[in-house]
């Protein structure tokens, strides 16, 4: 990067495909979740429901509807986002290198109540949180057409134990992506800085960090 | 799970009977979680997004047409596998089930069929017969194993002469349920014209005296108390597709 950029008002963090991919992607998954726990309730694999003004679709038709439709939005766009992030290097740069020990070390931290968050870069953990979710939105798709077609595509609904686990696996990969939009949120309530970035894409000169900083 | 709750019914998502008789087309769309997410008024309900899911359901159910391969088979199971009780499914409940008098039973037949005199019972139990093994899917998540006897659907279309290039074939009950299916679906070799269930002749609550039995769809396109077939190339729609269940509904 030329010294002139670098000294511009402003620092591009997030392409804007990936702000784009996710943006649309929030939109889908809420609709998928919410509609989601509606078509669950039909027939429950656990001994309890889900509340009914938590849900989307006002019946089980209008739930299937809404999660048959909003799928498409989660695929399409899932596919660029992914593509788009292996073939430009964005996982490589932003995910890698992964070590355990720098997992460990930022665990630590954590524990006491220190946090890495320099703006642009993600800290060990957060890399971790981020490729684990892309696994879970993988798999929910996986299983998910493994229950839509258990016919059609039998040999991905055995990889799954059967059309009746991989209910259970959509479930369960559903349960961790609603626990990382938590702690998703939740992060960004405690670092609300992160949040103008996701939609302007670049991170006012005044939040930039100073090298190597962690704070 | 394997085990359904009792008193749940597939044709009819048992705990939406009530609900439905409240309800037109999809009413009451949205609720609090989303409407959070997507602003003040019920957007289910709302017309625009209604055309939208519709649209979206058609689509799906080209999308389910170019992915069903009339070649391939649902999995079969050992007798060990079966379900039971097998559950009842309808969209009313087990005492309600319809009785049907097996001695002036008729199948009427209709639309682009060649031979169409009506069939008595004798004369369906003459067509050759095959049993299967096979997990009936329900549009609500849960799923069951059962054993069904019967003619392949093929061979009794291809008797009486239907047209094989026409779009659907269409059934009328006679608990006034309806629904139809596509013709790909229909010359699969495992959509059974069934009137046996576990070797014994299908009982009330299984559909007497025929149910058409489809491994490939899911359950409530499997229509029971079958009293009048017909081929069209007029979509003819059905008891819960016209309700906004995808008309398709393959598995």
């Amino acid at each position: 990067m030329s010294l002139g950029s670098a000294s511009a008002a402003s620092l591009r963090i997030h392409p804007l495909i990936v702000r784009v991919s996710h943006w649309l992607n929030a939109l889908a998954i809420l609709i998928m979740i919410f509609s989601g726990w509606r078509i669950y309730d039909a027939s429950p694999i656990f001994p309890f429901e889900f509340p009914d003004y938590l849900t989307l679709g006002g019946w089980l038709a209008g739930a299937l509807q809404w999660h048959f439709a909003a799928m498409w939005l989660l695929v399409v766009n899932g596919l660029i986002y992914v593509l788009y992030g292996v073939l430009s290097g964005h996982y490589r740069r932003s995910f890698f290198p992964l070590r355990l020990d720098a997992i460990l070390h930022e665990f630590a931290n954590l524990l006491h109540g220190r946090v890495s968050h320099a703006l642009g870069s993600y800290n060990p953990i957060q890399r971790l949180a981020y490729l684990i979710v892309i696994l879970l939105g993988i798999t929910l798709v996986l299983s998910g057409m493994a229950i839509w077609k258990p016919v059609q595509f039998q040999e991905l609904a055995g990889l799954m134990g059967g059309y009746d686990s991989a209910r259970v696996v959509h479930f369960i990969a559903m349960a961790g992506v609603v626990g990382f939009i938590v702690v998703h949120l939740l992060m960004v309530a405690l670092v609300p800085r992160t949040l103008p970035p996701m939609f302007t894409g670049r991170l006012p000169r005044s939040a930039q960090p100073v090298d190597g900083a962690e704070h | 799970m394997n085990k359904p709750r009792p008193l749940i019914f597939d044709a009819m998502p048992g705990r939406q009977i009530e609900r439905i008789e409240r309800r037109l087309f999809l009413k009451r769309g949205l609720s609090l979680g989303a409407l959070a997410l997507l602003s003040g008024c019920n957007v289910t309900e709302h017309e625009s997004v209604q055309r939208m899911l519709m649209a979206m359901s058609k689509w799906n159910d080209r999308v389910q047409g170019w992915l069903f391969d009339p070649n391939k088979l649902a999995p079969t199971y050992p007798e060990s596998a079966i379900t039971r009780p097998f559950p009842f499914n309808a969209y009313y409940s087990e005492e309600e089930a319809p009785i049907v008098d097996p001695h002036s039973y008729r199948l009427e037949l209709g639309g682009l069929i060649r031979d169409r005199k009506p069939w008595t019972l004798p004369e369906l139990y003459a067509l050759p017969q095959v049993s299967q093994i096979t997990r009936h899917v329900c549009v609500e998540g849960w799923s069951a194993i059962g054993k069904w006897t019967g003619t392949p659907f093929r061979v009794f279309l291809e008797r009486v002469g239907a047209d094989l290039g026409a779009k659907y074939v269409g059934f009328m009950c006679a608990d006034k349920y309806y629904t139809s299916i596509d013709m790909a679906t229909a010359l699969h070799p495992q959509t059974q014209l069934s009137f046996k269930y576990a070797d014994q002749i299908l009982p009330a609550k299984y559909g007497f005296p025929m149910k058409l039995r489809i491994p490939t769809k899911l359950g409530f396109k499997n229509p029971k108390h079958i009293m009048a077939i017909f081929v069209t190339n007029t979509y003819p729609g059905g008891y819960w597709e016209d309700q906004g269940y995808n008309w398709f509904s393959g598995s």
